[in-house]
């Protein structure tokens, strides 16, 4: 029962890239099939080009056409590509200083076989057939012998950990549980892994009601993002009783109007056949009709 | 400490909602040599460099400080990265402070920026990760139950946030680098939507792209500018976002952090002692919370300190001369923005909005949920 | 400067995945183990300082959850650093150089199992000319082991026998991931990862977690009877770009080493943090290290790599020689970045 959870989790996003004049000029030619480097104020000629160079220093904005060839600086053989690699064929990483440059560019070398690759070596730049302005419009060297996206794609597989994974099973069987350090005694929903006050573990599991106070509360009137809910919909702290910490949930049963701080609420459960390990079990906290918590029992929570 | 510390440069980009104008690079390059002008110095001056910004998921490049060193002159040199979620501007400083203090380095840059505009914030703090509760309530429904809490703890005027934002936009009116620049009357704030309720659109910080950069010197290079900032206390304290008892509203951490600070500085009454102080206030009803928090106003009656009118410019004890983060928000910057604007005051360079006769300022940073803090304490005095 | 030492460490065993434990279950056992080794409780800690990164768990703000761990009341004094733990250790450093406290903690947590290093990593690369490759760090390092070869500066055979090495000496560190005896000439029958580096020259992956305490003056001669007092602490970085630098040697090293001292006395013991075999022979000539000198004697990242938090286990493990009595002087150093971009170096010493 107590086997841990996990679960895959993607993180995936395309960031908006400003590239500033240097570096948008010359991945905007690119798209033109245009390669060029920036001169450095001590006449050096640096591809791919850079606003500073290595000594800090801010390079000069002249640009220089380039042929677009060049020599292998360094290389190493991928046999098996992973998956955000260029190819999905073996192919060469490399440092590769273009002809008349004082630098070198990483980028990948399509040579069919490791054996083709030496240190040294000449190469020509491919294009790619489709640009969007950015390194890639470079689609590789082989032998001779300003917005640039930024997507970024990584998958993890993550687990919530052995306090959180008893959490989550308890919500699973429609119960809150805490933990709590027995010398404290003070319950934490859902459980951590020490309690601050004593820095000791949260050996202990409790179980907590599924009812409580609501302490403060929102009423969310605005669109953003990501958002599941249609606005306006209310989001509280809840202290279940028997719990020292508050959780937070969504409002509801009740007008927006007549919610109040230190109002009674009770989890509103979806159907028992629907319950995961999941906070999303309870649909939203609704009001008992008891009469509210007076100020003072629950202000320390506030 | 072994050695004292001055603030002898301060630099800072023009704030926008998007710097498209400018790569990473180019905006952490502008505020550093802005600051190094204004330190009289070059980069060959400097010994080492901390840099802070909030989470590498706002820009997408993990540990932005290896790529950003060539546009910093940093090869050869340390290059140290601050992490500590919103605070991590005034954190950022406080270690730079210590660098010098504690006789490591002479001659430090220090430097904090936010991109936000490459990214969307509001993706990067919120990704669906399996098993944490889905974010459900955005930015600003972390802390309106927060602020629901203190209203109904001080009985608090309910214009006292709108009366901040205004304030607050006023001031920004006077600074030429502030995101917004917004000339609001009270009604108009009053009458903005209802986002997250007690909170309105107006009462609200915006999103900025900008950088901050600051020099920081031992005594015997201070001489090299006429009006030095002397950095007379720096203090850092941080809790937990959760625990049985916590006081969120007026949190333990901040009431430390500030006790720490003054006690370091020599003070014993900051209303009496402090000329001004540039305070982290996202949301405008933050002010009124952290004049009671910072020791400023007794608990309950900070909202007071604001109908008053004691926190304006030409107030008792400005607050926010800058605009603060009303009107800027670069996140990274933001804590740092705050530490930059108290030194500018005690130097007398803060231009329009310079509260005469500044000697002693504070600047103040806070992160997480309301749980990391940074302050710093500067003056004109050695 | 005031005198810090190293008075203790703990460390989670390094193991390819620990499941079950989140960011506190994993800070908890290794800071209480290291406070109670010197008899002190958190209540004594002057400054807390902790290193990690929001990529390994793919979460931003992952460290917040990690002063779950801690007892965090009253408020503590703490700061962190989005770098290697050893990192957090300079803050520290630095944090006790001001005077008012003595005592410090510095933890770090790294669960390498979660998500793809090699590709989490490319994310360090220059996002308009390198991250949009996908150029893994297995290959950036790859590019740099080659070009010692072109440099006949090594061989593949030399990678094998720094590996050999490494492994043979973790057969005593139960907290090793990867040990015991590896032939050389098997290791070169593997196939290519990315060329020249097979998978035996490529550390492991590893989750961990480690904690030490630093003391100040006569705090630390009260909690140890030989502290391993800090004498020199140096930080360094280069260019960014990988075509901007020669990659068959280190100057932020050796430029690190030297602000260090490294080289005003002999040293006993080396522990460096290099995950690919080459970067040990790379890091051995920037440092001026001869035969002399037992370098990684606990098997170093190449049998133990838990990111974010190698780099202070090699802190911990050069502190507990000069703790134990084993060295009189020793080094630790810590790398950050692609292909030894950042480096940081220690002189840990006994009297």
């Amino acid at each position: 029962m107590n086997e841990i959870l996990s679960a895959p989790y993607v993180l995936e996003y395309t960031y908006t890239r400003s590239t500033g004049p240097v570096v948008g000029r010359f991945l905007e030619n690119l798209r033109y099939e245009v390669l060029e480097g920036v001169k450095t104020a001590d006449g050096r000629v640096l591809c791919p080009p850079l606003e500073y160079d290595e000594e800090g220093e801010p390079t000069t904005g002249e640009f220089v056409p380039l042929r677009p060839s060049g020599t292998v600086k360094s290389w190493s053989w991928v046999q098996e590509p992973r998956k955000g690699h260029p190819f999905d064929r073996p192919f060469a990483w490399a440092l590769i200083q273009i002809d008349g440059t004082d630098n070198a560019m990483v980028h990948a070398v399509d040579a069919g076989k490791a054996k083709r690759m030496k240190t040294g070596m000449r190469v020509r730049l491919r294009w790619a057939d489709e640009k969007n302005g950015t390194i890639r419009d470079i689609a590789c060297f082989e032998p001779i012998a300003p917005f640039l996206p930024g997507p970024v794609h990584l998958e993890y597989d993550v687990n919530p950990g052995k306090h959180y994974t008893a959490y989550l099973r308890g919500l699973q069987e429609g119960k809150f549980i805490g933990g709590r350090d027995p010398e404290a005694g003070k319950v934490y929903v859902p459980p951590r892994g020490a309690d601050p006050m004593t820095g000791n573990p949260t050996s202990e599991y409790v179980e907590v009601a599924d009812v409580g106070v609501l302490t403060t509360f929102t009423i969310i009137r605005i669109p953003f993002e990501g958002q599941k809910l249609t606005p306006p919909y209310c989001f509280g702290a809840i202290v279940l009783d028997g719990a020292d910490t508050p959780i937070y949930h969504l409002i509801s049963g009740v007008p927006h109007d007549d919610i109040r701080m230190g109002m009674r609420v009770k989890a509103k459960w979806k159907p028992q056949d629907e319950w995961e390990t999941s906070l999303e079990n309870i649909l939203y906290f609704e009001p008992t009709g008891e009469p509210d918590a007076p100020f003072d029992s629950y202000k320390e929570h506030l | 400490m072994a050695e004292h510390c001055a603030v002898i440069g301060i630099g800072q980009t023009k704030h926008r909602e998007s710097r498209r104008d400018l790569s990473m690079p180019g905006l952490v390059r502008d505020a550093a040599l802005r600051a190094l002008q204004d330190a009289d110095m070059t980069w060959k001056d400097i010994d080492s460099i901390v840099i802070g910004t909030a989470p590498d998921m706002f820009e997408g490049v993990m540990m932005p400080e290896l790529w950003l060193s060539d546009a910093l002159g940093a090869a050869g040199k340390p290059i140290f990265r601050v992490h500590t979620a919103g605070s991590v501007g005034g954190s950022t400083a406080v270690v730079a402070a210590h660098l010098v203090q504690g006789g490591v380095h002479e001659k430090v840059l220090t430097l904090a920026f936010e991109k936000q505009s490459e990214a969307n914030a509001m993706w990067a703090l919120s990704p669906a990760i399996p098993f944490q509760p889905q974010l459900v309530a955005g930015a600003g429904g972390y802390f309106a139950p927060l602020i629901r809490s203190y209203i109904r703890r001080s009985d608090a005027h309910p214009d006292t946030g709108c009366m901040v934002a205004v304030k607050d936009r006023q001031n920004g009116l006077l600074n030429p680098n502030a995101h917004l620049h917004l000339d609001l009357t009270l009604e108009q704030v009053k009458a903005s939507p209802m986002l997250w309720d007690p909170i309105r659109f107006s009462e609200t910080c915006p999103s900025s792209d900008g950088a901050v950069a600051m020099v920081l010197v031992s005594d015997k290079h201070a001489g090299r500018v006429k009006n030095p900032a002397w950095v007379k206390g720096t203090s850092v304290r941080t809790e937990r976002t959760f625990f049985a008892g916590r006081d969120q509203v007026n949190p333990a951490a901040g009431k430390l952090c500030a006790k720490d600070v003054y006690g370091e500085a020599g003070i014993t009454n900051p209303t009496k002692e402090i000329d001004c102080a540039e305070v982290y206030v996202p949301f405008s009803w933050f002010e009124p919370m952290w004049l009671e928090n910072l020791g400023f106003a007794d608990e309950g009656e900070g909202w007071k300190m604001t109908m008053e009118g004691k926190t304006a410019l030409d107030g008792e004890m400005p607050w926010n001369m800058s605009g603060g983060v009303m009107c800027t928000n670069p996140i990274g910057a933001s804590g740092m923005l705050r530490f930059a604007e108290a030194a500018r005051q005690v130097r007398g360079t803060a231009e329009q909005h310079q509260v005469d006769g500044a000697k002693v300022a504070v600047g103040h940073a806070y992160g997480g949920g309301s749980q990391f803090f940074a302050m710093w304490v500067v003056s004109s005095e050695r | 400067m005031r005198d810090v030492a190293i008075v203790s460490f703990s460390q989670l065993p390094s193991v390819k995945a620990i499941e079950a434990a989140d960011e506190p279950e994993l800070v908890q056992p290794v800071t209480s183990d290291a406070m109670k080794q010197v008899g002190l409780t958190q209540d004594d800690i002057g400054f807390t300082c902790s290193g990690s990164t929001d990529y390994l768990p793919g979460r931003p703000f992952s460290f917040v959850a990690a002063v779950d761990g801690l007892k965090a009341w009253p408020p503590l004094r703490e700061s962190h650093v989005e770098m290697d733990g050893a990192f957090a250790l300079y803050e520290a450093w630095v944090r006790l150089m001001h005077g008012d406290i003595d005592t410090a903690l510095v933890f770090s947590f790294g669960k390498s199992s979660l998500g793809p290093v090699p590709d989490v990593l490319n994310l360090q690369n220059d996002p308009y000319y390198v991250q949009p490759l996908g150029l893994d760090s297995i290959s950036a390092a790859a590019l740099q082991a080659q070009a010692m070869i072109d440099a006949r500066k090594a061989t593949e055979r030399d990678f094998a026998e720094v590996v050999a090495r490494n492994r043979k000496s973790a057969a005593d560190n139960p907290n090793a991931q990867i040990k015991g005896d590896f032939s050389v000439d098997e290791m070169l029958q593997e196939p290519y990862i990315s060329s020249p580096l097979r998978k035996s020259f490529c550390p492991p992956l590893s989750d961990s977690a480690a904690a030490i305490v630093l003391a100040a003056g006569d705090a630390a001669k009260k909690l140890v009877n030989r502290p391993a007092w800090i004498r020199g602490f140096d930080h360094r970085t280069e260019p960014h770009a990988l075509g901007q630098r020669d990659l068959t040697t280190s100057p932020s090293t050796k430029l690190a080493a030297e602000k260090a001292g490294v080289g005003q006395g002999k040293v006993d013991v080396a522990e460096l943090h290099a995950p690919f075999a080459h970067q040990e022979i790379i890091l051995r000539e920037a440092m001026g290290l001869g035969d002399g000198v037992s370098v990684n004697p606990s098997g170093g990242a190449l049998a133990a790599n838990s990111l974010m938090t190698a780099g202070l286990i090699r802190f911990g493990e050069a502190a507990n020689r000069v703790l134990s009595g084993d060295a009189d002087r020793a080094v630790a150093h810590t790398t950050n970045g692609v292909c030894l971009q950042h480096n940081l170096v220690a002189v840990l010493e006994g009297e």
